[in-house]
């Protein structure tokens, strides 16, 4: 503390710079075995056992009924429902960008997924393509450890 | 409830950063401003306060509200804070209405303020983006244009909206601000200017998209014997609602549409609602809003709109979930010009010219987003322009409206989790 001195951007007023920083012990909770899946090449989404509403993400209880839901595995192709490409982002993707958000459609869901889309030029991403999702080889224990790509490339 | 009367309200200028004057000061400046438009109001007279900014993380001060509040000497009356993402200034208009129509109060003061300029504009962006689900969207590139691009580029698929019928509403409310001082980014801007500048997430450019800002906004409000008393022109608040939806965009309905009592359900035989292209919460604020003011058809009862157009999308958008027309029509309502001001040229044809004024103040896009401060900015250009002294206060005519009878403020938060509409009325 201070070994560096305070930088000073301005005297009139007094600007100084103030860092701030903090880790925090994150759980998942409820939602973990969402998390685990990704790691096993698994998409696990919620399904109500009360009404039948099934999302494509995880939620342990049914915001149509209130019951409880399963868990239960969503198909790992899909289809854009709705997409953007990014030029700039937050500072913590600025160096990420271009990138693509996605937001996928599956069959047998009521709901979407949030998610990147990889490996296709920007100009060929399209409403109603259909995307399969990839895993990370080295889970990170994130939401980016799945991803999608067009269905078609091997 | 007891009816709630607006009796003056005030606003600093809002400007990228205002490193001379703190949160306290932007806010005591507004305060004052307020209570010099109603000499026979005396700062006695006020029962209690509401304070209000959205982030933590930009004013880096917990209970900032508080410093507010002891800084314009108003210890030991009743405060406090509230948040609620980009809808926190309608939120804090409606807890002081709260306060007022439950007869707990008999004046309270709506304050609010935001100092955005603390961190770059990426960084910035990232804060905001923290009000999205951090486990499951912000981890994927949590950037609110980002999010709002997909919305749109959905909107764009359903309804065939355009991105020229977008770049319109940043034409109209850019030009509109040129007429109003206390805007930040004020310009005559073209349609292929808008298209041409720097692309952000496609297919928003940076003059799709409000900008970050300081600023503080108060208003005053109080009971009809209060109003009576203290002020030449009170404004009535006739109704108020508010509505919300599911953090996750990805988790919203694909249902049926909230109807309006204007509109019929084989009005939308074939839409999936409210999906990602529309805003569920602010369809729900709107019919609260209505219901209570007793408006049926919102384009003949409504004089002017105040609308929380952080993206010239959700501008169009909010045309529809306001019932200002059909959903999927609000690329067409701004193409006839119906929300543009009656006798300022805009550089084009506009066949409905002023059938609707929306955003005459310039609106988020050009006067600047101070979070907390924003929604009780609309209350104050609306107050103004209900009581007719816009000229006394922007220090020109142009955005008086003639006799205007009712405005519609609507403020809203994250992708469309929590929205408020309130109705003002002149008497």
């Amino acid at each position: 503390m201070g070994e560096k001195g305070t930088i000073v951007y301005g005297v009139d007023p007094l600007i100084v710079h103030d860092h701030y920083e903090i880790d925090y012990r994150h759980s998942y909770a409820e939602d973990s075995p969402f998390f685990v899946g990704l790691s096993k090449g698994k998409l696990l989404g919620s399904r109500c056992t009360g009404c039948r509403y099934t999302y494509a993400t995880p939620r342990s209880h049914c915001m149509e009924c209130g019951a409880p839901t399963a868990w239960h595995e969503v198909p790992l192709s899909g289809r854009i429902h709705t997409f953007t490409i990014c030029h700039y982002g937050g500072e913590a993707f600025l160096k990420e960008t271009p990138f693509t958000l996605i937001l996928v459609e599956f069959e047998g869901a009521d709901t979407l997924f949030l998610s990147r889309l990889k490996g296709v030029k920007s100009e060929a991403v399209r409403i109603g393509m259909p995307v399969r999702a990839c895993f990370s080889k080295t889970p990170a224990f994130k939401v980016t450890d799945v991803w999608f790509e067009p269905a078609d490339r091997e | 409830m007891r009816p709630v009367y607006m009796i003056s309200g005030g606003i600093t200028k809002f400007a990228k950063a205002h490193p001379d004057k703190d949160f306290r000061f932007m806010v005591k400046e507004a305060y004052d401003y307020t209570l010099r438009d109603v000499p026979r109001f005396s700062k006695d007279m006020i029962d209690g306060a509401v304070g209000s900014y959205f982030s933590d993380h930009f004013t880096r001060q917990l209970k900032a509200a508080s410093m507010a509040q002891d800084y314009l000497g108003l210890c030991p009356k009743p405060s406090k804070r509230i948040e609620g993402g980009g809808a926190t200034g309608g939120l804090c208009f409606q807890s002081a209405w709260e306060a007022v129509a439950s007869g707990r109060m008999n004046s309270c003061v709506a304050f609010g303020f935001e100092t955005m300029s603390r961190v770059n504009t990426w960084k910035g962006n990232e804060f905001i983006a923290l009000a999205s689900d951090t486990n499951f969207d912000f981890p994927v590139g949590g950037f609110y244009s980002g999010y709002y691009a997909m919305m749109v580029q959905r909107h764009m698929h359903e309804f065939g909206t355009t991105v020229e019928q977008m770049a319109m509403v940043s034409v109209k409310n850019h030009i509109n601000a040129l007429y109003n001082p206390y805007s930040q980014k004020a310009k005559r801007l073209t349609i292929k200017q808008v298209r041409e500048s720097p692309m952000v997430a496609t297919p928003l450019t940076m003059e799709d998209i409000c900008t970050m800002s300081d600023g503080a906004a108060v208003c005053l409000l109080a009971s009809e014997e209060v109003a009576a008393k203290a002020c030449e022109r009170p404004v009535k608040i006739i109704g108020v609602g508010s509505g919300s939806d599911a953090m996750r965009m990805a988790d919203r309905p694909h249902g049926k549409v909230i109807l309006l009592p204007h509109e019929q359900e084989s009005d939308y035989a074939h839409l999936k609602y409210p999906g990602v292209h529309s805003f569920r919460g602010g369809r729900m604020a709107a019919k609260l809003a209505y219901q209570m003011a007793g408006i049926h058809n919102p384009m003949e009862e409504l004089s002017f709109v105040e609308l929380h157009d952080a993206y010239t999308s959700s501008e169009i958008q909010t045309y529809e979930d306001l019932g200002l027309c059909k959903y999927g029509e609000g690329g067409r309502f701004v193409e006839r010009g119906t929300p543009f001001m009656p006798g300022i040229d805009y550089g084009m044809s506009l066949p409905k010219q002023e059938r609707l004024p929306v955003n005459p103040s310039g609106g988020l896009l050009a006067c600047g987003h101070p979070v907390g401060a924003t929604g009780l900015m609309q209350a104050v250009f609306a107050f103004w322009q209900l009581q007719g002294t816009m000229s006394k206060h922007l220090g020109n005519p142009t955005l008086q409206l003639k006799n205007p009878r009712r405005g519609l403020i609507h403020s809203h938060a994250g992708t469309g989790t929590y929205i408020t509409v309130s109705i003002l009325e002149a008497i």
